[in-house]
């Protein structure tokens, strides 16, 4: 039952504030409704393994045995808790932002909300595709109707993209089914299934690339930026913060497990278009100048570092990529809280227009110059732990893949401090008036830096929540 | 049975009542009471004897199977009354005609769904063609309403024609007009057998518009007034669908690999036609037109399959295409401008009409939550479990299905994201607001129960 309430608590809260009018009011009920599901996650994620409340099934469509079947182990807890502080800090963050009729703009975000929840937490593939698309379809909206120029254009590409994705999983979904000893849709069925050398080779492929839309991996990503830089903040940072977890998150669930001989023969082809990525989206980076883009490929570059670590084989490498894909959730977020309030209270996005904003935000710059840090993954800040084991990992796997890979953290110094320099330090613009942090965006980024110190100093515990899944999946993929 | 008996009589009485009333909109209520007496007496079918017990000689045979379509056909009649009633009375001056016209196609109904001989099969599409022919051209000072009614009535004869001389080769195979007798005799292969059966398929692909017979839809469904293209595209679809089903029911097991191959081909090119085509439409009727034609080629995967998961398909198809496809039309015949832009800014004009659009079209476009996307869900594992031989086509499906995507959401663009001109509100009672909420919240309720309308084929 506390697995369902993740999802039904922003579910029914989402619903409601349909009907809500006043605007304080609807800001209210949404940073409570996402507070409170972080007060049922954390409780959820510190009970002891194997406790009853982990799992959760009930009969949903009994003629075709697909249940309503949750389950909450490693990699599920690490995204959980990530969606659940991050739309506590979004809600914090755009706590002085108006938008107009926001009543639906705050449902739509806690409908996503409990989307992603649903697809963290499903057990049964058709449960599963069902949150994968509903998580979709609250954020198309919030991105048409709130996003900037070119909006309907570039969100409709977004969604057709990921769509055609999806139904090729579908049809995955569907011949799997058909194959499973019990006819059935759970996991545990999904895992037990035996597929012949040809279906494997075709099936990987159908789930593979709707999982690399999503997350983006190179050549799939061409939709990212474009949706990042026009959606409204607020849904950038789920988009980028929690969305492209949904990519990782469901090739650690539905792909390795289920794959796990083709998933080693194709390791290597996957890892080499990851970096590829990698290096391709931090060489467009450098030459950014608007933040929102710059920004959005960077994050392309953390995710191809994340996906070869995912197919890298190895335990350290999986629980780098579970570490990391939490924390680099918080730091994104961070980088957006930024990017929004300067855009908020300049209407620029240009760094080529901006600087010297130091003098008039010391506060902010601070701020920005800690998250950016953790970005590129320094010592003592929360990147770094994740970065070391996944670079570990690939060294494990090919050493000269960690080499090559490992250029991007220098791109990475380079186009971030770059940024800094030019928003921040240099001849003050004197047409830009920047009034520093307001109290709740305050709050946030504190929080955030909060986060970055602490998982970078002492990062067992979170490091213990993925710890027994990493393993798990090391040894499936490497029987 | 029932609705066979009650069909044609409500429809002598929607007649003669016709003659008693002085105003239109006496003749669209008795017509909602009758619908919902039929709708009574075919519900009691599914737990009672009929209320004539009649011997038909075999050439009938109630199953729970036609049943239930019946009832959901029903359902959507009646829900198509009380949305289009208003919008019926404008097409001309006699509304208790078209009303009992649309009774009989409902006898016609009755009888395709529980045929077991292929006589009946040849009466029942010809009861339901006949009354169309009429309501197609019922606009008759509409020179394109004239010409959409002449043209769907030469097309219509000539396949009636070739559907007569298919069921004559049959006879001349098996000897009999029976279904079973298809499957009994197992039959050794002859040419007319097999002669007869392709020129009976042709016949009934043209009926449900599946590619290459299709032509004739864009233009009927254009030309024809908006209220009747409603009924044609969801019922009668719906009807020769099912007909079509059990003619091949009993069949299949006669040419059973190189049957599956002429359907996969008819079916991949009525999904490519359907969709591709629609994408460059204009006008949202059109495009819903060519949307009926890529939708059909979804159902054809029952045929395709025949197997439970397509029956259950079916239903489920019936009930998310029909729904979807009458609420838009209901609200489409009250637009002023039937094009995509004619929809801009709709969302500030009717806020509650556009959620409920928002929902129609994402159950045509398969999107979970919504019943569209069980649907499509029941077809493509349907395919999926004659085996995986073909898995282009259920590749192509999806494809076509993501094809879609594109044409329906250019309404929702138009109706949340574009400002439009016009900023009146439709002229429509409240009733009709709450009635088209209620409709959508049926669709997202089978959308996430669809078990509920699958567990009446099996008690």
């Amino acid at each position: 039952m506390i697995l369902s309430s993740f999802i039904f608590i922003p579910l029914l809260v989402g619903l409601l504030l349909f009907f809500v009018q006043q605007q304080q009011l609807v800001k209210a009920l949404s940073l409570a409704a996402s507070v409170a599901v972080l007060a049922v996650v954390l409780y959820a994620v510190y009970l002891p393994a194997g406790h009853a409340s982990l799992s959760y099934s009930t009969s949903w469509l009994g003629s075709i045995n697909s249940n309503f079947a949750l389950l909450l182990d490693g990699p599920a807890k690490i995204t959980t808790l990530l969606t659940a502080v991050s739309f506590v800090l979004i809600f914090l963050a755009t706590w002085n932002n108006n938008y107009a009729n926001s009543s639906s703009y705050y449902a739509l975000m806690l409908l996503s909300m409990s989307g992603l929840m649903g697809v963290f937490l499903s057990a049964d593939a058709l449960l599963f595709y069902f949150f994968w698309e509903l998580a979709l379809i609250p954020v198309y909206f919030l991105c048409s109707i709130w996003g900037g120029e070119k909006r309907i254009a570039v969100t409709f590409k977004f969604f057709i993209y990921t769509f055609i994705g999806s139904v090729l999983m579908l049809i995955g979904i569907i011949y799997l089914y058909n194959k499973t000893a019990d006819q059935s849709f759970a996991w545990n069925s999904f895992k037990a299934v035996v597929l012949t050398a040809k279906e494997q080779a075709y099936f990987f492929w159908f789930f593979f690339i709707a999982f690399a839309i999503k997350m983006p991996v190179f050549p799939f990503h061409t939709w990212q930026p474009d949706a990042y830089e026009t959606s409204p903040t607020g849904t950038t940072m789920v988009l980028s913060g929690v969305m492209v977890k949904m990519g990782l998150f469901a090739v650690i669930r539905w792909l390795l497990p289920v794959f796990p001989d083709m998933s080693d023969k194709m390791a290597n082809i996957i890892i080499i278009f990851s970096i590829i990525g990698m290096l391709y989206a931090s060489l467009i980076a450098m030459k950014q100048d608007n933040i929102k883009r710059l920004i959005a490929y960077s994050s392309i570059a953390h995710i191809g570092l994340m996906s070869a670590g995912l197919f890298a084989g190895n335990t350290v490498a999986y629980n780098g990529v579970l570490v990391q894909m939490f924390n680099h959730g918080i730091n994104i977020i961070g980088l957006w809280i930024v990017v929004d309030i300067i855009e908020q209270q300049t209407g620029i996005r240009k760094m080529s227009e901006l600087g010297g904003l130091a003098q008039q935000a010391p506060r902010l710059t601070i701020m920005l110059v800690i998250v950016a840090l953790a970005n590129i993954a320094l010592p003592l800040t929360n990147g770094f732990i994740g970065e070391f084991m996944m670079f570990t990992g690939l060294y494990q796997y090919n050493p000269w893949y960690a080499v090559v890979a490992g250029i991007s953290i220098i791109f990475a110094a380079v186009y971030t401090l770059g940024m800094i320099q030019k928003v921040f330090y240099g001849e003050l613009n004197t047409a830009v008036k920047v009034v520093d942090l307001k109290a709740m965006q305050w709050l946030a980024l504190a929080l955030i830096v909060a986060m970055i110190f602490v998982a970078g100093v002492y990062p067992k515990p979170l490091l213990q929540l993925g710890e027994a899944a990493g393993q798990v999946i090391a040894t499936t993929v490497t029987k | 049975m029932n609705l066979i008996i009650f069909g044609g009589l409500l429809g002598v009485v929607m007649m003669f009542g016709g003659l008693l009333m002085k105003q239109k909109h006496q003749a669209t209520l008795l017509a909602t009471v009758l619908m919902a007496l039929l709708l009574v007496l075919n519900s009691w079918e599914l737990y009672h004897d009929p209320v004539f017990v009649v011997n038909t000689k075999d050439m009938l045979e109630t199953t729970r199977f036609g049943l239930l379509l019946n009832e959901i056909m029903l359902a959507a009649g009646l829900i198509y009354f009380l949305l289009s009633g208003r919008d019926i009375e404008k097409v001309g001056n006699h509304v208790a005609e078209y009303y009992a016209l649309m009774f009989f196609i409902f006898a016609g109904v009755g009888i395709a769904t529980s045929y077991t001989n292929l006589l009946m099969l040849f009466l029942g599409i010809e009861i339901i063609s006949i009354p169309l022919y009429i309501l197609t051209a019922a606009d008759k000072r509409n020179l394109k309403s004239v010409e959409a009614g002449l043209k769907y009535f030469l097309m219509g004869s000539f396949s009636t024609g070739i559907m007569l001389m298919g069921i004559a080769l049959i006879y001349g195979g098996t000897g009999s007009f029976l279904l079973t007798k298809f499957s009994i005799l197992g039959a050794p292969m002859s040419y007319n057998l097999v002669g007869g059966m392709l020129l009976v398929l042709v016949a009934m692909a043209f009926k449900v518009s599946a590619a290459p017979f299709h032509f004739w839809t864009p233009d009927v469904y254009d030309g024809a007034p908006t209220v009747f293209t409603s009924f044609m595209a969801t019922i009668v679809k719906v009807a020769a669908l099912v007909a079509f089903v059990k003619l091949f029911e009993g069949s299949y097991s006669i040419i059973e690999g190189k049957w599956q191959m002429v359907m996969a081909i008819i079916i991949a090119l009525t999904l490519l036609i359907g969709n591709i085509t629609a994408v460059f439409q204009q006008s949202v009727k059109r495009m819903l037109a060519y949307s009926s034609i890529a939708q059909a080629g979804f159902m054809l995967f029952a045929l395709f399959a025949m197997n439970n998961w397509g029956k259950e398909g079916i239903v489920l198809y019936a009930a998310a295409y029909s729904l979807a496809t009458i609420g838009l039309f209901a609200v489409l015949a009250k637009m002023e401008d039937y094009t995509f832009n004619g929809f801009n800014g709709f969302s500030k004009r009717e806020p509650m009409i556009a959620v409920a659009l928002t929902i129609f079209l994402l159950s045509l476009a398969g999107i979970p939550l919504t019943v569209g996307f069980f649907s499509k869900y029941y077809m493509v594992a349907a395919a999926a479990a004659t085996g995986g031989k073909y898995l282009w086509l259920m590749i192509l499906a999806m494809l076509c299905a993501a094809i879609s995507v594109y044409y329906y959401f250019r309404v929702i663009q138009a109706m949340y994201f574009k400002d439009g001109e016009i900023v009146s509100s439709l002229p429509v009672a409240p009733a009709f607001r709450y009635l088209l909420i209620g409709v959508a919240a049926i669709v997202i309720f089978l959308g996430v129960m669809p078990q509920w309308i699958l567990q009446y084929l099996y008690f």
